[in-house]
């Protein structure tokens, strides 16, 4: 039902583009008008929840750290921006790109990049001193040939297991220690499933198992190889890789039988309601089992099983588009989002936590206290499922082989499948 | 000759929005679809494109994905046409031969039409609930309660390519069958009470009445159902899209995946996948539109 008015949205604004596109003539006209071209269109796809709530507060510090410009929003909704992405490629593709766009940090960016639709901000990182508030693994992340493109909003975590302490004592397990390896996680799921736990974790369709697979991915080949996995510095179709996934096919077994009919939240509610022992998931659950009044005492979290000291990392970021329109104002707005105030008003809302490492701790609820803690000390690793270590092109094929994968459950062709989207295109 | 330009004139002024707007919205952007089809414009980059022939449909042709698309699609094709007109003849008939309160059931199964696809996707997603025995939820659950265990099933999360389709299928038999049997109730309506009378004059049984009078008359009927069926197959996107979602390579259809294709920007790509779902539309319509026009010629 959501889907469908964000696809009623989506039209209407191909629509729009068309009527725009039509009298482009005219446009051109009224750019003396200098009171339009304060304007400052900020193109996301924060269009409700704690999104919208974390993007109020950043318009509201816009409003007083940019006072020549005028805010105007330009959301698309609908989740993880599928919608979104399709009504700015036609944007992009008239030549009428917003004064600034959210996208995913890191290759995702890199589409745009190929295409000349982003300008590169590396002297504005400097003018507003980011290059030092930002984790120095960050910028490294960010840096394409020697240039960053974009200027990160929060940052998420994707290696994390959320577990029901419940569950687990049917088994006798500890739910604040995590198993020290995959081997180890795979040994506590028999020991569930021998105490009568069905499917010991909860998991669902698409990016989510694409995330159970990367966590895996992860602790077994280390950051460095895992990270290479993705531009080609470490072989896809190598042996280890075979290794990793025969224990990935392993852990989705002790999987819910209705994985692929589900989404996210259904998953995390098996484990809140005690049907399940765990889910791979990233760090917006916090958010979300604030937003549903689940107790503290009620669920317990720890990075994957063998990722410890790693932290896998996702960030919303906004652009300097190519030719996009009020250059001055879309600076200011890429200024406020990198500022302390600025990224404080966006994730006490959101839920993730702020790109600066300067950030005052307690400003923030207790998940995020002890992730923001671990940003500064951890490893700093890209995920593939959330556009920091791939391309569009990239996870959509990953995507499709995930779900053929799902109910063949054949390493072999699936390992086929990656090695063939890991190609760089 | 000015006397002729009155005659044609103001019929060809009529006309002309029509065939401008027609002839550039739906020829001039299937050309243009064509031609982009053929170049190798693989990403959103302003810059000027080559001509490749081809190319773009051989490698179509050559990847995994893209034909187990087309199975899926002709699998879908199958089971959804024979099940709309089996469901949609059977009401039909039930109500040809009349019950009472015949409008009250005429609504129900027209209902569903009423619904729009991506509405009923979402219900049937959470209907076609994979799991079984004691976790069972939608229908398994219902099977379960009325003691049809047997009936449980993964519906298109597991099994072959036709148990997966046809579960996709049974939404959209669901949707249509109303307005399969709404056709097929105005044909037996259609059909005057004489030839029946004298059908049952010249002693024929009520099945020979059916087979031999009554269902002939209807296959102008069926074929009409047979192409509008067809033609929402081939097109059906937005049902799967909220079932499965947009990356399930197991229910993924041409439609789907030129949307996937759209999405990273491979407009080439995409413009072919669009213009092999054109071709397999026309191999379905164009028989019937030369059959209708040929059929209105001899009257």
């Amino acid at each position: 039902m959501r889907g469908g008015w964000s696809k009623t949205v989506a039209v209407l604004g191909a629509a729009g583009l068309l009527a725009v596109s039509a009298c482009g003539n005219s446009d051109d006209g009224g750019s003396g008008d200098s009171s339009a071209s304060k304007d400052v269109t900020v193109f996301t796809w924060w269009a409700d929840g704690g999104e919208k709530a974390g993007l109020d507060g950043l318009v509201s510090t816009f409003g007083t750290e940019c006072k020549d410009f005028k805010f105007v929003n330009s959301a698309v909704a609908g989740g993880a921006g599928s919608n979104a992405k399709q009504v700015l490629a036609n944007d992009l593709a008239a030549g009428k790109p917003p004064a600034t766009f959210q996208a995913h940090a890191g290759a995702e960016l890199g589409d745009y990049i190929k295409n000349g639709q982003v300008d590169d901000v590396s002297d504005l990182y400097k003018e507003f001193g980011l290059d030092k508030a930002f984790p120095q693994s960050l910028i490294d992340n960010l840096t394409v040939d020697g240039k960053i493109y974009s200027v990160p909003a929060n940052v998420h975590r994707a290696n994390v297991v959320w577990t029901s302490p419940a569950v687990l004592k049917k088994a006798n397990l500890d739910a604040t220690k995590a198993p020290a390896s995959v081997d180890a996680w795979i040994a506590d799921m028999e020991k569930l499933k021998a105490a009568g736990v069905k499917a010991p974790l909860a998991t669902s369709k698409g990016f989510a198992e694409e995330m159970v697979m990367e966590v895996v991915l992860l602790a077994e080949l280390g950051p460095d190889k895992f990270t290479g996995l993705w531009n080609g510095q470490t072989d896809m179709a190598g042996a280890d890789v075979t290794a990793a996934l025969e224990k990935f096919k392993k852990i989705l077994s002790f999987s819910n039988a209705d994985r692929e009919a589900i989404d996210w939240p259904d998953a995390l509610q098996y484990v809140n309601k005690g049907q399940a022992a765990y889910t791979v998931m990233g760090d917006w659950v916090a958010a979300q089992q604030l937003a549903d009044k689940v107790p503290d005492s009620a669920y317990t979290y720890w990075p994957a099983p063998g990722t410890a000291g790693n932290f896998q990392y996702l960030a919303d970021s906004f652009t300097l588009p190519t030719n996009g329109q009020t250059p001055e104002g879309a600076k200011c707005w890429l200024k406020v989002v990198g500022s302390a105030e600025g990224q404080k008003a966006f994730n006490t809302k959101k839920g993730s936590i702020p790109a600066r490492s300067d950030a005052v701790v307690t400003d923030y609820p207790k998940y995020q206290q002890a992730a923001m803690a671990d940003w500064k000390a951890n490893k700093i690793v890209p995920s593939c499922a959330h556009g920091a270590a791939c391309t569009l092109g990239q996870n959509d094929s990953i995507l499709s082989a995930m779900g053929q994968f799902s109910s063949g459950m054949d390493v072999g062709v699936l390992q086929k499948a990656l090695v063939a989207a890991a190609k760089p295109n | 000759m000015h006397g002729r330009i009155r005659t044609w004139g103001p019929g060809a002024l009529v006309l002309l929005p029509t065939v401008l707007l027609l002839g550039y919205f739906v020829y001039g952007l299937i050309a243009w679809t064509f031609n982009t089809s053929l170049t190798d414009k693989h990403n959103a980059r302003p810059v000027p494109t080559n001509h490749v022939g081809f190319e773009n449909y051989v490698n179509l042709f050559g990847e995994e994905r893209f034909l187990n698309s087309l199975k899926n699609l002709g699998v879908l094709t199958v089971a959804f046409i024979v099940g709309t007109l089996i469901f949609g003849l059977l009401w039909a008939l039930l109500l040809e031969k009349g019950v009472p309160g015949e409008g009250i059931f005429r609504s129900v199964f027209l209902f569903p039409m009423a619904v729009s696809m991506i509405a009923s996707g979402v219900v049937w997603g959470w209907l076609l609930n994979p799991s079984q025995g004691d976790d069972a939820r939608g229908l398994n659950r219902l099977f379960s309660i009325l003691h049809l265990n047997f009936l449980e099933n993964p519906w298109w999360t597991a099994g072959s390519r036709w148990t997966t389709m046809a579960s996709i299928a049974l939404p959209a038999v669901w949707q249509l069958s109303g307005y399969i049997m709404a056709l097929f109730l105005a044909g037996f309506r259609g059909i005057p009470p004489e030839l029946r009378e004298a059908a049952r004059v010249d002693g024929a049984s009520e099945f020979k009445l059916y087979r031999y009078v009554l269902f002939p008359q209807l296959s102008p009927i069926a074929l009409s159902a047979l192409i509008i069926l067809g033609h929402m197959s081939l097109k059906l996107f937005d049902l799967i899209y909220a079932i499965t979602g947009p990356n399930q390579f197991r229910t993924e259809v041409p439609s789907v995946y030129m949307w996937n294709t759209l999405l990273r920007s491979d407009m080439a790509k995409a413009a072919a996948i669009a213009i092999v779902l054109l071709a397999v539309v026309a191999v379905l319509v164009i028989p019937y539109v030369a059959y209708t026009v040929r059929q209105e010629s001899e009257e």
